[in-house]
């Protein structure tokens, strides 16, 4: 990989923000998870945090410091950037999930709001969701919940004026030129179009969060039926 | 052998040195806001020292134990009662079985640690003992003590038993908090952030010069401070990006936020600064109200600091190890 481009930023004590753009874009975030998969290969005692553009790495700063320097940023930095000049260029395929939505209804309550504001059909916008091929760009907000990129950008919608105190764990949601799913019963503003019986995380599985950052992911419509009975084979 | 909650005072939470490892998948780390009073509770106690100890904000819990235990508390000065018996603080306690022990205020300060011999005996999730309220992680999902939860003690494996005969007594020595727990309220050091050269010329001056006060609606996610409105040159539109306990960032309103324990993984604010590592548990200690004001260092500095008070703390683990083993109290 090529590192020029690439900022070097101490963040603290403990921790060295890499960055690769300030925009959000699905090549640059690509970029993102290459480098987190070389530098978990090379470097397994730090912890990668991706984000869109820019990935946190968090370490022991008194064990990264060496006789020359007292700041470790500088000894990391380097060895960060020995590992990626090195690292190839397209890492493992990522994981693909497909996740099961039922639309509209009770499960997506601003469907109808949304299909209105897009000047769209109910059936236009659920198609158009399902279309699109999505990577989970970074997870955040809470444990398991995708930021996820690939929206058609004719979906884009604004976030609701007033905000919800408890959107349903699995809810599908558009937030401005984003989807993501709600992995919790949380608070949040972003309009819900559908639902999945899937659980996006469970501490008790391995791993705890269905989703990992730079997976694909597509969704496929399902009824009524089919999401009851996806529900009952999740809670057994 | 278990511990009842009969009042759960205002705030109290299990709490480790938290979740590291996780904040890939959106998990925050959690654990103590004050870690260098968690780790010499625990010592205090014989304990090995990951054991989880409670966290008491402001007002404590009134607990009864089944069993005679030893315990300590550390962090800001709390009042403590058995009976008619006051404990001192950074002391370890004997409690003979059926104690109720009864924890009020804190004259300074804002959060207290009670470690008991063996540990609390909870599930660890993901790898840890904390509670995290806002992921809902942890012990019953991470929620705070109520009336009536039991919580299980650990055995205490190598060590010597209390013996169930003696009535409430402190051991003859404790530990000095001073350098633990600041009770001059001196400045805390601040880094400069990712964003620190946005903020406008007299907004970099305010604050490093000016004096803020701990917001009300403070809580283990962040400290907000209040007293001052900072201001950036110009409207800043970020992508979230990471963010980390003691991450001072700038949302519109122009009133600084610090996150604390319970960050959140990412971040949309700007960054305007960053807490030294060193000073964040006295951040920690800081209750709504208090003054807080802030002076600059370098990266470079705060490493250094922070490798002193790891060079301190360590010395004094060991020391206390030491200490219990002469006393008989811990076997090696």
């Amino acid at each position: 990989m090529e590192t020029a481009s690439i900022q070097f930023e101490p963040f603290a004590e403990d921790a060295l923000l890499l960055r690769f753009d300030h925009r959000i874009d699905a090549a640059i975030n690509a970029r993102v998870h290459a480098a987190v998969a070389t530098l978990q290969r090379d470097l397994p005692r730090l912890e990668c945090v991706p984000a869109y553009a820019s990935v946190l790495l968090r370490f022991d700063p008194l064990a990264w410091r060496d006789a020359n320097t007292a700041d470790p940023h500088q000894v990391l930095e380097c060895a960060v950037r020995a590992a990626l000049s090195a690292g190839e260029s397209s890492p493992r395929a990522p994981h693909e999930r497909e996740i099961p939505v039922c639309y509209g209804g009770a499960h997506g309550p601003d469907l109808v709001d949304v299909a209105q504001h897009l000047d769209l059909t109910i059936d236009e916008v659920t198609a158009r969701h399902v279309a699109a091929d999505y990577r989970v760009a970074m997870l955040g907000f809470a444990p398991g919940f995708p930021y996820l990129l690939g929206l058609d950008p004719t979906l884009a919608m604004p976030r609701r004026r007033d905000p919800r105190q408890r959107v349903p764990a699995g809810s599908v949601a558009i937030g401005g030129a984003q989807t993501g799913i709600y992995p919790e019963q949380l608070p949040g503003g972003w309009q819900l179009i559908g639902r999945t019986p899937l659980r996006l995380f469970d501490v008790a599985a391995t791993p705890p969060s269905l989703l990992g950052a730079g997976d694909r992911v597509r969704f496929r419509a399902i009824g009524e039926d089919e999401f009851r009975h996806l529900e009952a084979e999740q809670r057994a | 052998m278990s511990v009842s909650v009969l009042k759960p005072g205002l705030l109290s939470t299990l709490q480790d040195a938290g979740r590291p490892g996780h904040a890939a998948i959106g998990v925050g780390r959690a654990g103590a806001m004050d870690v260098p009073a968690w780790r010499l509770a625990n010592a205090l106690v014989g304990n090995h020292g990951d054991e989880a100890a409670l966290e008491c904000t402001l007002l404590g819990p009134t607990l009864r134990f089944e069993r005679a235990v030893w315990i300590a508390l550390t962090g800001a000065p709390i009042q403590a009662q058995v009976g008619d018996v006051a404990l001192p603080p950074w002391t370890a306690c004997h409690l003979p079985a059926g104690s109720v022990l009864q924890l009020g205020g804190m004259a300074i300060g804002c959060r207290s640690y009670l470690a008991v011999r063996g540990g609390f005996d909870v599930t660890p999730v993901l790898g840890s003992l904390s509670s995290d309220l806002h992921a809902r992680l942890g012990h019953e999902a991470g929620r705070a003590l109520q009336v009536g939860d039991v919580l299980p003690i650990g055995h205490a494996g190598a060590v010597r038993e209390p013996d169930p005969t003696q009535s409430v007594h402190a051991s003859p020595w404790g530990l000095d908090p001073q350098p633990w727990f600041d009770f001059a309220s001196a400045p805390i050091t601040l880094l400069h952030g990712s964003h620190w050269s946005q903020l406008d010329e007299a907004s970099q001056q305010r604050l490093h010069d000016a004096r803020f006060s701990i917001g009300q609606d403070s809580n283990r996610t962040a400290s907000r401070l209040d007293g001052q409105t900072l201001q950036l040159r110009a409207p800043l539109e970020l992508i979230s990006e990471a963010a980390l306990p003691g991450t001072m960032q700038l949302p519109p309103s122009g009133q600084p936020i610090v996150l604390m324990a319970e960050a959140p993984v990412t971040g949309g604010y700007p960054r305007i600064g960053q807490i030294a590592a060193v000073d964040l548990p006295r951040l920690a200690q800081r209750r709504p109200g208090d003054a807080v004001c802030f002076r600059h260092a370098s990266l470079e500095d705060a490493i250094v600091r922070l490798a002193a008070r790891e060079r301190a703390l360590g010395a004094l683990l060991k020391h206390v190890a030491q200490r219990l083993q002469q006393d008989g109290c811990t076997n090696a």
